[in-house]
């Protein structure tokens, strides 16, 4: 293999799993740290700037981070990142005055955002800075888009939504709420310079059984059916509920229903358990709240008494596997299943729809009804319109769409000073050593076997009883540091210096992961095979040296290693170092966050 | 010196040997020692050894004198029983552990200092007795824990840290031990586990006394140029005569040797050695021509390692006393106490 090229951004970057996995890059590590050294504030910032909305995410994020964490491949659970997002955003105080000014001069040109949900509003965060005139437009009368419509208040309290959308509004551009747009050529002939479209996945997908029409009173659209509990539409649901889908859609729909009058409510499935898009924390916090799910059934029919909805029919399903791996659901054959209920709610996808997208006006839709939208740029063929969030690829979560406004917001100044968009401005990294003294280091090197700790819930009762009752109280400063300390920081690079090594052995010794081996070079799918412990996570690299004094390489195994700094410590000539690796991935100038 | 514990945490496909226990279970506390010691990497060859040989260890027992090697068993095993004994008294408690309870595993880790300057007398006779035991000597030619004077088995015309030229002529341990009767003769490095670990292995299967002299540099005092046991110079004029790779127990390493290359050794205890001969004409039977090969060699400025003397059928102290098969810490009272009949039987004897 060849001596690992340090210079590579990406190569340090896709140690700190948890950051790499975070679509917008946040840095997992560093604001750990400053939790557990009770700072807040700047724990915060840290993640405002990366991810804009650390108090919502916090709470409910998808955590794409923790299934990478390395702590979970050394013990059984990863670190519970999310939860020590939501206490930097719990009690960092007032920070206001950290955050940008509306700029005092305009730069000139005019752009249109369309939807006010996370990712228009992190293009109108990270554009407003530089003096654009931004405006936004969305049909609801508040800005938060699916964040305020969709995410039932008892996990994602309204003061939260306030405040982080109010950072940005704060910040200048033009809000015009309730106005919903209903042409891009309308829009366009405004004379705007550019348009980001970000009005997300906006239409529940409808099942269309026998008696769908004659009971119609009583069988809602999920998101739809979730939006007008949010907006104080709806208050009331029949005493027996059935949840038709197994995404978390349908885990807030019947989490939501127990709030309003659902005794009886049941998630009925057509997968099987392990299977279902819900979050397993989501699926775990509804059975909870003594809601049970139940898999394999196919639904039939909605039944009724002249248009009274009085319950549904299902047939049995079981999985099975062609040579593929790929799955079918064949009936069991069982007799048809039956189920009473008052009220049904459908969660069983939702979908884009453009209809206010003119089709010839340049902008190019492909076979499925998706717009042309580049991965990279966020740009339609129509070069003044750009997509972010659901509204581009598809319904993802909303960590996916804050990363796809801070792409197209880059991608939008660039068209705008005229550069190209394809350029794509290369981010900063910072490699520093963190060595104190012979035995002192900047960063709490102590691991232990720590296991996950909980989030304390409030009590089940009093949550049943108030829809808008947070449920999860979130860490206090106790639990919260420690389970900070379970963090190994990732971001703490072993750096190896080959001519200083006299290759004593020492780290090999040390090494609690066996991580570190000195063996002559060869091919990598090779030399994984002969190393102190094989190396068989093909995901994680090897950091191979330049060759020794004995004509041998250093090969160390990322996957475990638990940046204990024990080979740093034990190397009698410096040869192995601890620095932090910081990777700021490029934004829009980065205009937000000189501060 | 680290201040630091070494994580609990370890490699997710870390297997255990047939006892349950992975090799983590065989170390013990965290070392003191300078940063890069080579007596820090002999206590990792004893780990290892140790797991791999599946030895329980509550019935091991290493024993030590003074000084940095001396330290280091609070290092490894930290399940098994330890005595940091008097400096240079090692073997003579390391006997009367062994004479009271022959069923344990001996271990007598030693250094240059403790068992070549203070110690030799008690090096010597443990030797010559034949006690049953592994002899280490962790050898740094370097008294570390006084700063770095020269040590017995610092070779003669070797610079100090300082500038200083040996002029003492040094001794010789593997020589003595040669000499003194030992019936498993070694030498190896510490910077060369493949070749440390087998040996250590095959050692603690002998049923005899058996020695190792392990070159371990130390890092602090003895690492510089002009040094005879620096990490470079060892590398430089090792001299192997063989090499050992498998021992039975473990998986056979299926390997093509050319013929006449390999050697196999069946020790007394059953387990089989297999070396790979570097240098054919080498024999490890002969103790006469070990010497001879050794003295030459070092002549020439070579330092020979490898397995050098094997005697397959030692006769150990127990042997040579003819003492009972039940250790001497387990006879119960019906044995030591025969009764009177018994008594009379004798007196008759003499009358």
């Amino acid at each position: 293999m060849q001596p690992t090229d340090l210079t590579d951004p990406d190569y340090f970057h896709k140690v700190v799993d948890c950051q790499w996995a975070c679509p917008a890059h946040t840095p997992v590590p560093e604001y750990i740290r400053m939790i557990a050294a009770g700072q807040y504030a700047d724990a915060f910032m840290i993640n405002w700037k990366s991810n804009v909305f650390p108090g919502i995410l916090g709470r409910t994020c998808d955590r794409p981070c923790e299934p990478a964490c390395r702590r979970g491949r050394v013990e059984e659970e990863p670190v519970a990142i999310c939860r020590l997002k939501r206490v930097a955003a719990d009690y960092k105080g007032d920070v206001s005055d950290r955050m940008p000014a509306a700029p005092a001069t305009r730069n000139g040109k005019k752009i249109a955002l369309v939807g006010a949900g996370p990712a228009a509003l992190t293009v109108a965060r990270d554009l407003a800075p530089m003096g654009y005139h931004l405006v936004v437009y969305d049909g609801d009368s508040r800005a938060g888009g699916m964040i305020r419509s969709q995410i039932p208040k008892f996990r994602l309290p309204e003061e939260v939504i306030d405040e982080e959308v109010g950072y940005i509004a704060a910040m200048g551009p033009e809000m015009r709420l309730g106005q919903r747009v209903e042409s891009l050529k309308g829009l366009l002939d405004e004379g705007y310079d550019a348009v980001f479209v970000g009005s997300g996945a906006p239409r529940g997908r409808d099942l269309d059984l026998p008696g769908r029409r004659e009971a119609a009173a009583n069988i809602h659209i999920g998101i739809d059916w979730l939006s007008s509990v949010s907006f104080g539409h709806i208050a009331k649901v029949g005493r027996r509920v059935i949840v038709l889908g197994g995404g978390n859609t349908a885990m807030d729909c019947c989490r939501s229903s127990r709030r309003l009058g659902g005794e009886d409510v049941k998630v009925i499935v057509r997968s099987g358990f392990e299977e279902m898009k819900a979050s397993p924390w989501e699926k775990e916090d509804a059975i909870g709240e003594d809601i049970p799910i139940l898999n394999y059934l196919v639904p039939t029919a909605f039944k009724h008494h002249d248009g009274k909805l009085y319950g549904m029919t299902f047939d049995s399903v079981k999985a099975e596997y062609d040579a593929k791996g790929r799955r079918r659901l064949v009936p069991t054959g069982e007799p048809e299943q039956f189920f009473e209920c008052d009220d049904v709610l459908v969660a069983v996808g939702q979908e884009n729809a453009f209809p206010w997208i003119e089709r010839d006006i340049g902008l190019t839709f492909n076979e499925s009804g998706m717009p042309v939208v580049d991965e990279t740029t966020f740009q339609s063929t129509e070069p003044r319109v750009f997509f972010g969030g659901d509204a581009a690829f598809g319904p993802k979560n909303i960590i996916w769409a804050v990363a796809h406004g801070h792409q197209a917001a880059i991608s939008i100044h660039q068209f705008c000073q005229g550069t190209d968009v394809n350029d794509r401005p290369p981010p900063m990294v910072t490699l520093v050593s963190q060595k104190m003294g012979i035995h002192e280091w900047s960063y709490d090197n102590g691991v232990s076997l720590d296991l996950r700790f909980k989030v304390p819930h409030r009590d089940k009762a009093a949550a049943l009883k108030d829809i808008k009752a947070e449920v999860e109280l979130g860490f206090d400063d106790k639990l919260a540091f420690a389970e900070a300390e379970r963090c190994l920081n990732c971001d703490v690079q072993t750096v190896f210096t080959d001519k200083l090594c006299i290759e004593c052995d020492a780290c090999v010794d040390i090494c609690p992961v066996d991580s570190i081996t000195f063996t002559a070079n060869g091919e990598e799918a090779e030399l994984r095979t002969r190393l102190t412990a094989p190396a068989h996570n093909l995901t994680q690299a090897l950091y191979v040296s330049g060759h020794l004094k004995t004509g041998r390489i250093m090969a160390k195994d990322e996957d475990v290693c638990l940046h204990c700094g024990l080979c740093a410590e034990r190397c009698p000539t410096g040869a192995w170092d601890m620095t932090r690796f910081l990777i700021d991935v490029a934004q829009a100038e980065n205009a937000c966050c000189n501060k | 010196m680290t201040f630091l514990a070494k994580p609990k945490l370890h490699h997710p496909e870390l297997h255990k040997n047939s006892l349950g226990f992975t090799r983590r279970d065989y170390e013990g506390a965290i070392s003191t020692l300078c940063a890069g010691c080579g007596h820090d990497s002999i206590s990792a060859a004893i780990v290892r050894a140790c797991f791999e040989l599946e030895l329980p260890p509550h019935r091991i027992a290493k024993l030590s004198g003074i000084g940095c090697s001396s330290k280091t068993p609070t290092y490894f095993l930290g399940a098994s029983h330890g005595f940091n004994s008097v400096h240079g008294r090692m073997p003579s408690v390391l006997t009367g552990a062994n004479l009271a309870n022959r069923d344990l595993i001996y271990l007598g880790v030693s250094g240059d200092g403790d068992s070549a300057s203070i110690g030799l007398g008690q090096f010597a006779h443990a030797m010559r007795r034949g006690v049953n035991m592994v002899y280490i000597v962790e050898n740094n030619g370097v008294y570390g824990l006084t700063k770095g004077q020269f040590s017995a088995t610092s070779d003669k015309g070797a610079k100090s840290k300082r500038g200083v030229v040996n002029s003492d002529e040094a001794i010789d341990l593997v020589g003595l031990a040669l000499q003194l009767g030992a019936t498993f003769v070694a030498r190896s490095f510490s910077g060369d586990k493949a070749q440390l670990v087998p040996l250590i292995e095959a050692a603690l299967q002998h049923e005899g006394s058996a020695f190792i002299d392990c070159l371990s540099p130390c890092v602090a005092f003895n690492n510089h140029e002009g040094s005879t046991k620096s990490f470079d110079y060892v590398r430089e004029h090792n001299a192997a005569v063989n090499f050992l790779d498998v021992i039975a127990g473990r998986e056979e390493i299926v390997v093509d040797y050319p013929p006449g290359s390999v050697e196999t050794v069946t020790q007394h205890d059953g387990s089989t050695l297999r070396l790979r001969k570097l240098h054919t004409d080498y024999d490890m039977h002969d103790r006469v021509s070990a010497l001879t090969y050794m003295q030459e060699r070092h002549a020439a400025g070579e330092i020979v390692t490898g397995l050098l003397y094997v005697d397959p059928n030692p006769r150990d102290l127990h042997g040579h006393l003819k003492t009972s098969d039940t250790p001497l810490n387990a006879l119960r009272d019906e044995s030591l106490v025969p009764g009177a009949s018994a008594l009379a039987k004798i007196n008759a004897g003499l009358r």
